[in-house]
């Protein structure tokens, strides 16, 4: 499944695009591909960002009684590692995807909004900038990423010459990058609903678009939650509100329901579109159709209905009734069905198919190993008493970064090496995919797959240090060494992305063989997205072109597609 | 705009159940409502309510094409949704010389919070209006088509949610 020779006249590399040469053509662009390659770059550089305070920490905890940071130091590194995963390079990642590919999938020469998605990026670029700004007031938030009233009122600033305004340029920042996902959101919802051709039919887009367009539902109704709550405590600390004012009679536990009813959609709305990246590339690479198109869609429709309802599993600690217990238990267990449904489809999509294992294909089936780990020990939590045994220990990390690290950050590595010959025009190298691929896996299993045997052993979480007690020691030890080779595996993923960019194998309009509507056009795609889109019959348009043209005897398609439609 | 109307109903629908949870859980904390004056805002709430339908009167109207009446009936929208938003300034003013704040007490906190954003959102609502209507008075300009539409749909989104607010606020009063 190489690419033997780039036959399309049209393919070039987007270095040689002239459009997009002019740095003005790039800040005042209101093209959703131009957007996306904007809003995917910016995140990769906020993933950098990320990945280097993870290792921090994790040299910070390579040794009991450590004192190398002190523990203010450790507890903002902590609270901007999550801040700056979650908000600033994941979730714009699969956004710069949407953006991306969700008109080019279904057809569409732009989205609905042009101009509010730009105006959508720069928020959260702006955000993202503001969120970092904090820094520099020497009192950034370090309360963790879930910012648990009171620790952010006035009163727990650590830094006692300066009033802390690092925690108000956290909550600006997240208000404005939240405003923007909500944008982008309804932006990507109106697209598919408004301007699919006549003939792509809701029941034929591509699976990445359909949970696509269910994450965007989740955002548009997830994010107010946070943005209400962060203006809540914006008005505790500059209005002398009491909100979260435990002397006054306010409850801190407010914050929790308010946060974390976002919170938990947020789960999902960082796992969703991966799952759409992976519904994608496995057909392809296993050259067999999605096994259960209608199942997927409906177990998507499931799992965002449900997000909804299991928040309180993420406060099971601070201690409620029964009733309440029982319900977010049993909807805990709940949630698990519809996402064993997708795996089972996954694995079934995979039977039989004549599977070539390129990276891409490689990142999809660690993905599914390492997501189904992290999902067993997430219904483990829905047990009452074992999360309160388990909360807030490093079970609790090892269980999320097997989810949001083994699970997303691998279906982004997929999505990368599926889509990077279309959005530049030039292939990723292979032989350096692969050996990333490895270094990510043995590093993210070493590093992560030990944690959990640090919780079970009663490790807590975001303490700076821990004492030498029996096991800890060699747990941590091992669990950074690892976490070095994870950082290595990133590392090369950053220089491929940039090397291949210069010198990566020129890529024709279809290298991999793609059945859905991006691979119709050229890669790059021309500004106008396409001059003809082909007739759409099924979720497969151009398998079926494809056939129809062996069937009519016409003359032989160069290998793979390629052909000018 | 219906996507967006949904997003902000779960905006208000948090600030809300603040309002409720504190309402109910620490009566002691927060019993400053006493000083509402409810016949005086049921007035301005029949106001913004009577503006949700003058605001479908020009609706009707600029979708039929009769521009002049609908021009009319937007600026009645304006006015009323004004004379709304100036009772709750004073209102605001005779509760603060009261000595009633943000930082009193808990409905203080929530009281102030919630209708202040509501505040805020008549006060946007009523910017969009005013375009709207300076754009339709002036002859060969005309808005792009769902404009009107748009507008009208948060404007009796912004009246819903006051219809919510008034009975939890004004009406609920415990003992």
């Amino acid at each position: 499944m190489s690419n033997e020779n780039s036959t399309s006249e049209k393919a070039g590399s987007i270095l040689e695009v002239r459009e997009y040469k002019s740095l003005l053509s790039w800040l005042s662009s209101v093209d959703h591909k131009q957007i996306g390659i904007m809003y995917i770059t910016t995140s990769l550089l906020f993933l950098l960002v990320g990945v280097a305070l993870a290792m921090v920490m994790r040299t910070q905890l390579i040794k009991p009684n450590h004192h190398w940071l002190s523990p203010e130091t450790y507890n903002q590194v902590f609270t901007m590692h999550g801040t700056t995963m979650v908000f600033l390079a994941v979730m714009p990642m699969l956004t710069g995807f949407m953006v991306y590919f969700t008109p080019l999938m279904i057809g569409a020469r732009d989205v609905s909004f042009p101009r509010m998605n730009a105006l959508a990026y720069w928020l959260y670029l702006m955000g993202g900038i503001l969120i970092y700004f904090s820094f520099l007031t020497g009192d950034t938030l370090h309360a963790g990423w879930s910012a648990y009233a009171p620790l952010t009122s006035v009163n727990y600033s650590m830094n006692k010459y300066l009033v802390g305004t690092g925690v108000d340029y956290w909550i600006i920042g997240l208000l404005l990058t939240g405003a923007g996902t909500i944008m982008t959101a309804i932006n990507i919802l109106v697209t598919v609903v408004d301007l699919r051709p006549p003939d792509m039919k809701l029941t034929r887009i591509p699976l990445f678009v359909w949970m696509s367009s269910i994450n965007a539902v989740l955002m548009v109704l997830a994010l107010p939650a946070l943005n209400a709550a962060l203006v809540m405590l914006f008005m505790d600390r500059h209005l002398n509100a009491l909100f979260f004012n435990t002397s006054a009679g306010g409850n801190p536990l407010l914050w929790e329901h308010s946060f974390w009813f976002f919170g938990h959609p947020e789960v999902y709305i960082l796992i969703l579109p991966g799952f759409g990246i992976i519904s994608e590339v496995i057909p392809v690479f296993s050259r067999k159709p999605i096994f259960g198109y209608a199942f997927m869609t409906a177990a998507t429709v499931a799992i965002g209905f449900l997000s909804f309802g299991v928040w309180a599993h993420h406060m099971f600690a601070t201690g409620m009734n029964f009733t309440v217990y029982y319900v977010f238990a049993l909807s805990t267990v709940l949630i698990a069905v519809p996402t064993g449904i997708k795996i089972f489809n996954w694995i079934a999509t995979m039977w039989g198919g004549s599977i070539s294992f390129d990276t891409a294909m490689l990142f999809c089936i660690a993905f599914i190993i390492q997501f189904t780990i992290g999902g067993l020990s997430g219904v483990v939590f829905a047990t009452v008493p074992v999360d309160w045994e388990l909360t807030h220990s490093y079970f609790v990390v090892a269980h999320f970064h097997y989810t949001l690290l083994g699970g997303t950050i691998f279906t982004v590595m997929a999505g990368f090496y599926y889509w990077y010959p279309k959005i530049t025009g030039r292939m990723l190298f292979e032989g350096l995919g692969k050996i990333q691929f490895w270094l990510m896996v043995i590093g993210f299993n070493g590093t992560f797959f030990i944690l959990h045997f640090a919780g079970l052993a009663g490790m807590p979480r975001r303490v700076y240090t821990y004492p030498d007690l029996p096991h800890l020691a060699t747990i941590n030890l091992i669990s950074s060494c690892f976490a070095y080779v994870l950082g290595l595996g990133f590392l090369l993923f950053f220089i491929n992305l940039v090397i291949s960019l210069f010198k990566g194998k020129p890529a024709n309009d279809n290298p991999w063989g793609g059945w859905t509507l991006e691979w119709a056009t050229s890669s790059p795609p021309p500004a106008h997205n396409f001059d003809r889109i082909p007739p759409i019959r099924s979720i497969r348009p151009l398998w079926d072109l494809e056939q129809s043209q062996k069937q009519s005897g016409a003359a032989a398609l160069p290998s793979h597609g390629g052909e000018n439609v | 705009m219906l996507l967006f109307v949904a997003s902000e109903a779960v905006f208000f629908l948090v600030l809300i159940i603040a309002y409720v949870a504190y309402h109910t859980t620490s009566s002691g904390a927060a019993d400053a409502y006493r000083y509402l004056d409810v016949p005086r805002t049921a007035v301005f709430t029949i106001c913004l309510i009577s503006s949700s339908f003058t605001m479908w009167l020009a609706d009707i109207r600029f979708r039929t094409g009769r521009r002049r009446p609908a021009l009319v009936w937007l600026l009645v929208t304006i006015a009323l949704g004004a004379i709304f938003l100036a009772g709750q300034g004073s209102e605001y003013a005779s509760l603060i010389s009261n000595n009633v704040t943000i930082s009193r007490d808990l409905f203080g906190t929530t009281f102030f919070t919630l209708t202040g954003f509501h505040g805020l959102h008549v006060f946007i609502g009523l910017v969009m209006l005013a375009t709207l209507f300076g754009l339709e008075l002036k002859r060969g300009v005309t808005c792009p088509s769902g404009a009107v539409e748009s507008v009208s749909i948060y404007w009796h989104f912004v009246d819903a949610v006051w219809m919510i607010i008034f009975p939890v606020v004004y009406l609920w009063v415990l003992r």
